[in-house]
């Protein structure tokens, strides 16, 4: 089987399958309930101005706030490693958990980590990881991929993981989802129990305290954080705020944005490891800090993207989204985000036809919380692709030769009228069934009207003539 | 009387003169006196929405230069192309170049057809007719989100007589055209087309009405392969016809 490679041929994959049309429903479910988390709550704009401007104020004094962070995690008893990219974070997590004899690690659910491909690096060394958040444990057991950054089992339907658990743990199949949410439980409650170190990701840090948040739903995160005798939370480098207070407006709009909800079920905050006297919470705390092509894209045009604080409201409303499903994206950060984040992170030269992933409707922008004009970064990163020479195969022709008859009006307005001569060769009714060669990319698809036997300047000059 | 310039748009020039000359009847019955610069080609949306800049600038510097010198307000019968014109041509050109002073210029200049007729002309019934006819109205994304032309074309089809209009169902959902990308991922296009097309059924319309040629031509001829008792039109034609006396 060929390992798809492109985008398109990703897509093609995830077009018209089960897995996509459940995301789809998945998706448009997610959409709702967001908008009537706002319906029903006026201040919502306001909030999402705010979110906008404590974000982007965070990306401004990046340098300032990440130094008072550390500082702060530092002075509470833990340890903070700024890793310039995967290998060194991997690196520094592996180093941690020889130097405390770690040999089983539980997750809890971070995109980050995907990001770098954590598990499989840390697996590699013979630790045991398992994944706690109910959607990122059965990706694991299933040896999937997350398709979508809240949601990452959403192509999944509850028949697909009944028959998973039926498989992997040795249950008599259902598709309940209560028993299967018991039977997942049950299983971790164990595993939590006997696990050395908790690794987390980090929804926001805060740099006045040196905590890091995290919301869940389903409670693990707590446990991730506070079972184990080794905590090492991975943050993305932009995920900081100054305060608590801008740390609490980020929360509020990232639950409705991502859920619908007022505020996730779990929030929780971290501040440091275990102080003396404390009942428990783990012996250290270690805070890995990920650049990763982050401070490049600060440094250009499009570091707004850096403002995101991953909900998925992009993707919800994403026509391209729900019809190629998550997967087609390719990496870890999928529908719209992902068309900008994973080329920005990741360049161009691997990742150029992700830009081209959209209609540029702008449905995402609409949805952003913190109104980051993803229209206008895939713009930029189309530019940029076709000054790197990464531009979609074929084009630049076609569209040099467009370009040399629109900017000269002579030769367009011949051309239209050749245009209309020569279509009615080919024909029937005004409408064109089917063309050769790239134009079958229109007529495999839809009918194409052919050009006007008489163009719209010639009519007027008509007119002109007879008045 | 006013006077205004007609950009036609090069998709309108070559393969639906008709909706231009159902532009310049709409507005010439309104009193405008309408005015056609000669020498007009294309926007340069195409070539500014897959990157290509160098394309879309010599473009955008033709229209800019064809338009620059005319007066009066230029109307555009397509949401997207006065998007470029509005806020895409302008950024394309250094903030010293003349021509960026003169992109600005026109942009302040040009307006879409039915934003022109109600937001500028203050016309909310433009004296049509459709007896017998259930339309209903895609709200093109650019046009949509970046303009707010919603409620202008809405409230034409509206008062127009003898026509009823009805909600389409996701109305706000991109058609799947999106350009090139229509052509450069034609599967997805398509299959995003097909969840329109089936509101577009479901909302029990015999007519489809627009602001934007471009994805209309790809509504329509998706549309073909479904079923033909579905009439796509852009909102001029339905303006423009049997006016009541
Ligand atoms: S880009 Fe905006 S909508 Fe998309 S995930 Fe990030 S914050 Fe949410």
């Amino acid at each position: 089987m060929n390992v798809p490679v492109t985008f398109v041929e990703r897509a093609h994959r995830g077009i018209g399958n089960r897995s996509t049309a459940a995301g789809e429903v998945g998706a448009r479910r997610m959409m709702s309930h967001r908008i009537a988390a706002s319906a029903d709550y006026p201040a919502m704009e306001e909030m999402r101005d705010q979110a906008r401007r404590i974000r982007l104020y965070a990306l401004g004094h990046l340098d300032e706030l990440l130094a008072r962070f550390s500082d702060e995690v530092e002075g509470a008893g833990g340890h903070v490693h700024f890793a310039a990219d995967a290998d060194e974070a991997i690196a520094y997590i592996r180093k941690v958990a020889e130097e405390t004899n770690v040999r089983r690690i539980v997750k809890s659910k971070s995109m980050v980590t995907e990001e770098i491909h954590l598990n499989a690096a840390l697996e590699a060394h013979d630790l045991e990881v398992v994944e706690t958040d109910l959607g990122e444990f059965i990706i694991q057991l299933s040896g999937d991929t997350p398709s979508h950054i809240i949601a990452p089992v959403m192509h999944k339907t509850r028949q697909d993981v009944g028959e998973l658990f039926s498989e992997k743990l040795g249950i008599e199949y259902t598709d309940d989802p209560t028993e299967l949410n018991n039977v997942a439980r049950h299983h971790l409650r164990e595993i939590f129990l006997s696990a050395d170190m908790g690794i987390s990701g980090c929804n926001v840090a805060i740099a006045e305290s040196g905590s890091i948040v995290l919301v869940t739903n389903e409670g693990n995160g707590r446990l991730t954080t506070s079972a184990p005798r080794i905590h090492v939370a991975v943050m993305g480098m932009e995920r900081i705020v100054p305060t608590l207070s801008d740390a609490a407006v980020i929360l509020e709009v990232l639950a409705r944005s991502a859920t619908g909800q007022r505020l996730s079920v779990y929030t929780n905050i971290v501040t440091g490891a275990r102080r003396p006297g404390d009942p428990d919470g783990p012996e250290e705390f270690h805070v890995v800090i990920l650049d990763n092509g982050r401070s490049r894209v600060l440094a250009g045009d499009a570091a707004e993207v850096l403002a995101c604080i991953r909900c998925g409201a992009c993707l919800n409303v994403c026509p391209v989204y729900r019809e190629a499903g998550g997967h087609a994206y390719g990496f870890t950060y999928s529908g719209p985000i992902g068309a900008v984040i994973t080329p920005s992170l990741m360049g161009l030269a691997e990742w150029h036809d992700l830009p081209y992933a959209s209609s540029l409707c702008g449905a995402c922008l609409d949805a952003c919380p913190v109104r980051i004009d993803l229209p206008g970064l895939l713009l930029k990163l189309r530019r940029d692709a076709v000054s790197e020479g990464l531009g979609p195969d074929g084009l630049e022709g076609a569209l040099k030769w467009f370009t040399r008859l629109a900017t000269n009006p002579g030769m367009w307005r011949g051309a239209t009228r050749a245009g209309g001569w020569s279509a009615k060769l080919i024909a029937r009714q005004g409408w064109i069934k089917s063309l050769p060669g790239r134009g079958s990319a229109w007529t495999d698809y839809r009918d194409l009207p052919a050009p006007a036997a008489k163009p719209f300047h010639a009519r007027w000059k008509e007119r002109q003539r007879e008045s | 009387m006013p006077k205004v310039q007609l950009f036609v748009t090069c998709l309108v020039d070559s393969f639906f003169p008709e909706v231009g000359e159902a532009v310049v009847a709409v507005l010439e019955r309104h009193g405008c006196t309408v005015e056609f610069p000669f020498d007009q080609t294309c926007c340069g949306q195409p070539a500014f929405n897959v990157g290509y800049h160098d394309q879309a600038r010599a473009m955008a510097e033709h229209t800019i230069k064809v338009l620059d010198g005319t007066d009066g307000t230029i109307v555009v019968p397509s949401g997207s192309c006065a998007d470029m014109m509005i806020n895409h041509s302008p950024e394309l050109f250094q903030p010293d170049d003349p021509i960026h002073a003169a992109a600005a210029r026109v942009a302040r200049r040009v307006k879409e057809f039915s934003s022109f007729l109600v937001d500028d002309l203050g016309i909310t019934d433009a004296g049509a007719s459709c007896e017998g006819r259930t339309a209903t109205y895609h709200p093109s994304c650019h046009g949509f989100r970046n303009l707010g032309i919603r409620q202008q074309p809405e409230t034409l089809l509206d008062n127009v007589a003898g026509l009823e209009r009805v909600e389409l169902p996701d109305a706000e959902t991109c058609c799947g055209f999106g350009g090139l990308f229509s052509v450069e991922m034609p599967e997805l296009s398509a299959s995003i087309m097909s969840t329109k097309l089936t509101n577009v059924e479901a909302s029990g319309a015999d007519l489809l009405v627009g602001v934007d040629v471009s994805c209309l031509m790809h509504l329509a001829g998706g549309l073909r392969r479904r079923s033909r008792e579905i009439e796509v039109k852009h909102i001029a034609e339905v303006l423009a016809e049997e006016t009541r006396t």
